[in-house]
């Protein structure tokens, strides 16, 4: 690692203008800290976002949504939302190992869009709103392919709004090493359909199978998945999975998550 | 009644309360007055011709105090070979120079280009960033068949090609066996994959160079299992220090699993460099240089093949393997696909004609050596694999078919040269039978098949040999080195000891067992005795810990050196009784006369030797110490059978060990619990490779499992419960305690067991998957049941192989 200047400021404001002042974010830095030890870049100033209370907490807003604060760390959101989203919590749940969850936080996650994440899972497929501290962003607009987002040079991840559906859950195939999933679904089922979202798997980052999402809006049924194929083509090929064993486990966890919907 | 101490007690682990306080003191903890750190350039290419290295910019940053190149090491030692092998024409391996640091060519990623020396490991790095390398790519020399054929570019250009040996043996045999397989009933033939394996202690290796201008004094403080042997190659090799002016410390050091055996390059170069800088330099790696710095393990491309006759015994075994040498010959890595392999191959069967060829190959790796278990392992797995895929084929039960060749008569001469003393193989079986409830599996296969999933039984015998060994009878195999151990008993005037050993102990729990031993022969409390070990300057002598040698050598050391003290004690203790030394007898820490309530302590003879005012001191010195050293007769040949249920989601082709069982015979014991502990770990190291581990390169050299994000080590999740049981206990014939070595095998009995389990599975599905090379990832056992076409470097065959077999143990991909 380089040597760097931290700030920890505690307002936003505060951190909005160590930003634009050339300081690099600094949220959880569950991939940005091993990237500094390897060298891998040489921020002048770290701006930490941790000790911004406005930052922090779960609440509900008037719609019914799960509002959960950008700088709230998955081990928080595991405890929760257990009541009110059970599908949500399990994700956060899993990520990584305890001092990851808490540490790690939803708005780093969201904002580094790693291909692997669990957070882009849950946000593409309840389309949530990601609030940022310049606008508000839709989930479908916001993943724009791996480790690329919406948002601009300094930008904040303040909020998530998860709209909260009748049935769902994360079915995570993970990568043995890593323990990242290799691939994973999250099926989120709404009054005016079906949404299923898949990490892990696609060289584009997070993707919604739409072909699924029609199917089980039609049928809500582990079957209704059975004669579908997501294209090979795309999809990551490594060490730990060919494209084709992908886009078979696209389907197999797409219909676990369906049978365990709850 | 199981024992509360001495022999066949399970004493807790003295050492693990330093270790769980955080109070052990390891290299790392190690700073001296005026340290300097270095920074290794590493090479980021495969193989280059290296046309210059500029060390311009570097050498004026802060804090650098010398930039060193090869150019410096000029004059220097090549990193030693330990072991020369003949080729099967008579002619010495192709043994090539390891330069401390490249010069001239990079041969591998990782390979130590250029050190920076600096006052901070902070400035050392900063100052490796502007060093300018002016290098020519060249090919990757990586596949091994084709790294041997004609026109392939050379890793090392002054050999006549990348053909380290090509091994026969034993080639008088080979004629026979060819013919026997002509008159065979049946022939299996296998061709499979040993997956190259990082060793991944938990404590990186370090290096701390100290010189003492004073009495021209080199001292090595060195995460290393022989500080002995490091001495001899780094002293007498590459350096060319006599061992009276070096002294080598290898103090707790945090696991070493074969790869901290061996002497590497950063040894040579904080020596070196403290003396040329009159400061001392100190080196730890990061994890991400030990992937690429450590020795491997493992890599070996092999096709076997088992010829039966109509009764189904075994009239014959061949087998063909390609070893991977890396780029560099490392310390012991020519005799561990040769003496350490071939000799292993006849396991626990009665197979009249053996016959194994091996062709080592250099290429752009890392170098390859010693992994737990060290060739055994690799025959194990062939041999264990292959008599199943036999009993497949033939359609008749693996056990029964085992059973039937057993070797049941010993000693017993193999056709691949060694003797085995002792064994009871159908005992380990019958208890693996009974601990495994192997009666009970049919119905838990049901239950698996009711929730969807498959069930498979895997079990395996394997015979590996321990207690390396006898020094003439490796010297003419080709070791550069006896391979005997010594240890020093000193007794102290009160009565308390201190055992100076040769083996080194980094997890082995010498310090509580070698008590134990001591404890018994004399009858005082384990707490009297004192293990010291890991320093040249204390310790007698040492050929060090790797091969499961610490016991049944160094142990059998320390036994003689006690046995002379005892013997030199009853003659003090029948002077102080005014009786016949015939007639003493030594119990519970108690001199007596035979026959009579006369009797002196232990204390109180000791005593008498410090203090000899009532002493024959007209024939015995004063003082109570002796030395011995043990050179073993044989090799020790630990046995046993395991057996893995695991069960299969054929979905996903995720496999899940329900069950692992293991009934060892490891001959005598001196701590069961100690003993369960290694299996334990050697199972776990051994799923870690059935399951999980691979390291990869991809065609260009490069590693891609580099780090944790996708080499994939064994967790506590991954793994079962085990049961493990060593009541099955042939006494080893040769060695004083009776004991054999039980620290690998667990590593080596347990990866053919897990295959055959998940083979098992799938063809209960109805699925006609032969084989599945290692590590039986979800992604390749599902394309192994689904036929799927994989993409290039997919396991079957392995990644980019020529056209025969896969001759590259290495995959880019699934």
């Amino acid at each position: 690692m380089y040597a760097f200047e931290i700030e920890r400021p505690t307002t936003l404001d505060a951190a909005k203008a160590a930003i634009a002042a050339g300081g690099q974010a600094l949220s959880g830095g569950q991939t940005l800290i091993p990237t500094l030890k390897a060298r891998l870049a040489m921020p002048e100033t770290l701006v930490s976002l941790h000790g911004i209370a406005d930052l922090k907490g779960i609440g509900t807003d008037g719609a019914g949504r799960i509002c959960v604060k950008g700088a709230t760390v998955h081990k928080t959101v595991a405890d929760e939302t257990a009541e009110r989203f059970p599908a949500l919590s399990y994700l956060a749940s899993r990520i990584g190992d305890p001092a990851v969850r808490n540490r790690g936080t939803i708005g780093g996650s969201l904002a580094n869009n790693d291909p692997s994440a669990c957070y882009p899972a849950v946000a593409l497929a309840t389309g949530a709103t990601i609030c940022t501290d310049r606008r508000d962003i839709a989930a479908d607009d916001y993943f724009q392919g791996m480790f690329t987002t919406a948002l601009d040079e300094g930008e904040i991840v303040t909020e998530v709004k998860f709209p909260v559906p009748q049935a769902a859950a994360y079915e995570k195939f993970i990568q043995p090493a890593s323990r990242f999933p290799l691939v994973a679904v999250f099926v989120a089922r709404f009054a005016d359909g079906v949404r299923v979202a898949i990490t892990g798997a696609s060289e584009s980052g997070v993707f919604r199978w739409t072909a699924a999402e029609e199917a089980l809006t039609a049928t809500f049924s582990p079957d209704a998945v059975a004669g579908l194929q997501v294209d090979p083509d795309g999809m990551i090929g490594d060490l730990h999975g060919t494209k084709e064993y992908r886009a078979h486990l696209c389907n197999i966890m797409t219909k676990r998550a369906v049978q365990h919907a709850s | 009644m199981p024992k509360d101490s001495g022999i066949g007690a399970s004493t807790k682990r003295r050492e693990d309360i330093r270790f769980l306080t955080g109070t052990g003191k390891y290299t790392d903890d190690i700073n001296i007055f005026g340290q300097t750190y270095v920074h290794f350039l590493r090479a980021d290419v495969a193989h280059a011709v290296l046309n210059g290295v500029d060390t311009t910019q570097a050498a004026a940053m802060p804090g650098v105090l010398r930039v060193f190149t090869g150019a410096d090491f000029e004059a220097v030692g090549s990193i030693p070979c330990g072991w020369q092998i003949t080729d099967k024409h008579g002619q010495p391996m192709q043994e090539p120079r390891h330069p401390v640091l490249a010069h001239g060519k990079i041969r591998h990623v990782g390979e130590p280009v250029a050190a920076v020396v600096a006052e901070t490991r902070e400035q050392a790095r900063d100052a490796a960033e502007a060093i300018v390398l002016d290098y020519d790519e060249l090919p990757a020399v990586m596949d091994m068949k084709k790294a041997i054929a004609e026109g392939a570019p050379k890793v090392h250009e002054e050999l006549t090609g990348n053909l380290c040996y090509d091994w026969g043996f034993v080639e008088e045999n080979k004629a026979a066996t060819d013919a026997a397989f002509e008159a065979a009933a049946h022939v299996t033939t296998l061709e499979l994959v040993n997956n190259r394996l990082v060793a991944n202690p938990m404590e990186p290796r370090v290096a701390v160079g100290e010189y003492d201008r004073a009495d021209d004094m080199h001292t090595l403080h060195t995460t290393s299992q022989n500080p002995h042997v490091i001495r001899l190659l780094m002293g007498a090799f590459v350096l060319g220090i006599p061992e009276h002016k070096l002294r080598v410390v290898a103090p707790d050091v945090g696991g070493g699993f074969g790869t901290k055996i061996f002497h590497y390059q950063e040894e040579a170069f904080c020596t070196f460099a403290a003396k040329a800088l009159n400061r001392p330099v100190k080196w730890t790696s990061t994890r991400s240089e030990a992937f690429m710095s450590d020795a491997h393990g493992r890599d070996h491309v092999s096709k076997i093949q088992l010829a039966l006759d109509a009764d189904n015994n075994f009239t014959a075994l061949r087998t063909e393997t390609y070893a991977n040498m890396g780029a560099y010959l490392s310390t012991f890595a020519p005799s561990v696909p040769t003496w350490l392999h071939g000799t292993l191959m006849a396991g626990n069967y009665k197979t009249p004609l053996v016959y194994v060829n091996v062709k080592a190959v250099f290429t752009n790796t890392v170098p390859v050596d010693a992994y737990r278990g060290a060739g055994r392992p690799e025959a194990t797995y062939q041999l264990e694999r292959v008599v199943d895929m036999a009993a497949r084929e033939l359609g008749v039960d693996p056990i029964a078919l085992r059973r039937q060749n057993y070797i049941t008569e010993f000693p017993y001469a193999t056709p691949v040269a060694v003797e085995y003393d002792t064994g009871d193989y159908h005992a380990t079986m019958d208890k693996l039978i009974e601990i495994a409830d192997i009666a009970g599996f049919a119905a838990r296969r049901a239950d698996s098949e009711k929730a969807g999933k498959l069930r498979g039984l895997g079990i395996n015998s394997y015979i590996e040999a321990c207690g390396i060994a006898p020094s003439n009878l490796v010297g003419q195999l080709g070791a550069r080195a006896g391979l005997y151990d010594a240890a020093t008993v000193r007794v102290n005037a009160t009565g308390s000891i201190s055992v100076m050993v040769g083996a080194h102990s980094h997890g082995q729990g010498h310090e509580t067992a070698f008590p134990q031993v001591i404890s018994e022969m004399i009858g005082i409390p384990e707490d009297q005795i004192h293990i010291v070990h890991g320093d040249t300057s204390k310790i007698p002598f040492g050929m060090g810990t790797y091969g499961s040698r610490s016991l049944a050598v160094c142990g059998s050391a320390m036994v003689r050196a006690a046995e002379k003290v005892i013997n030199k004690a009853k003659k003090i203790a029948a002077h102080l009784l005014e009786a016949s030394e015939g007639d003493i007898e030594l119990k519970d820490g108690s001199f007596s006369v035979a026959g009579t309530d006369k009797s002196v302590a232990w204390g109180d003879v000791t005593l008498a030797a410090y203090v000899p005012h009532n002493y024959p001191l007209t024939d015995i010195e004063p003082g109570l110490e002796e030395t011995a050293f043990y050179d073993p007769a044989n090799f020790t040949y630990p046995a046993g059978a395991y057996a893995c249920e695991i069960e299969l989601d054929p979905e996903t082709g995720h496999v899940k060990i329900e069950r692992f069982s293991a009934a060892d015979d490891f001959g005598n014991i001196i701590n069961p619990m100690i003993v369960s502990g290694q299996v334990h770990g050697g199972i776990a190291q051994g799923i870690g490779q059935a399951l999980l581990e691979n390291c990869a390169y991809d065609a260009d050299g490069q590693l891609i499992s580099a780090s944790y994000m996708d080499y994939a080590m064994p967790r506590a999740d991954d793994l079962p419960f085990y049961s493990v049981d060593h009541s099955c206990q042939t006494p080893c014939t040769h060695n004083p305690l009776g004991v054999k070595g039980c620290g690998e095998a667990g590593a080596i009995g347990s990866p053919p067991s897990v295959v055959n389990a998940v083979i098992d599975a799938i063809q209960s599905g109805g699925m006609n998957v032969a084989h599945i090379d290692m590590p039986l990832t979800p992604s390749r056992v599902w394309a192994a049941m689904h036929g799927a076409r994989t993409n290039a470097g997919a396991a079957q065959p392995a990644a980019g192989s020529s056209d025969t077999a896969h001759a590259r143990s290495i995959g880019g991909a699934a």
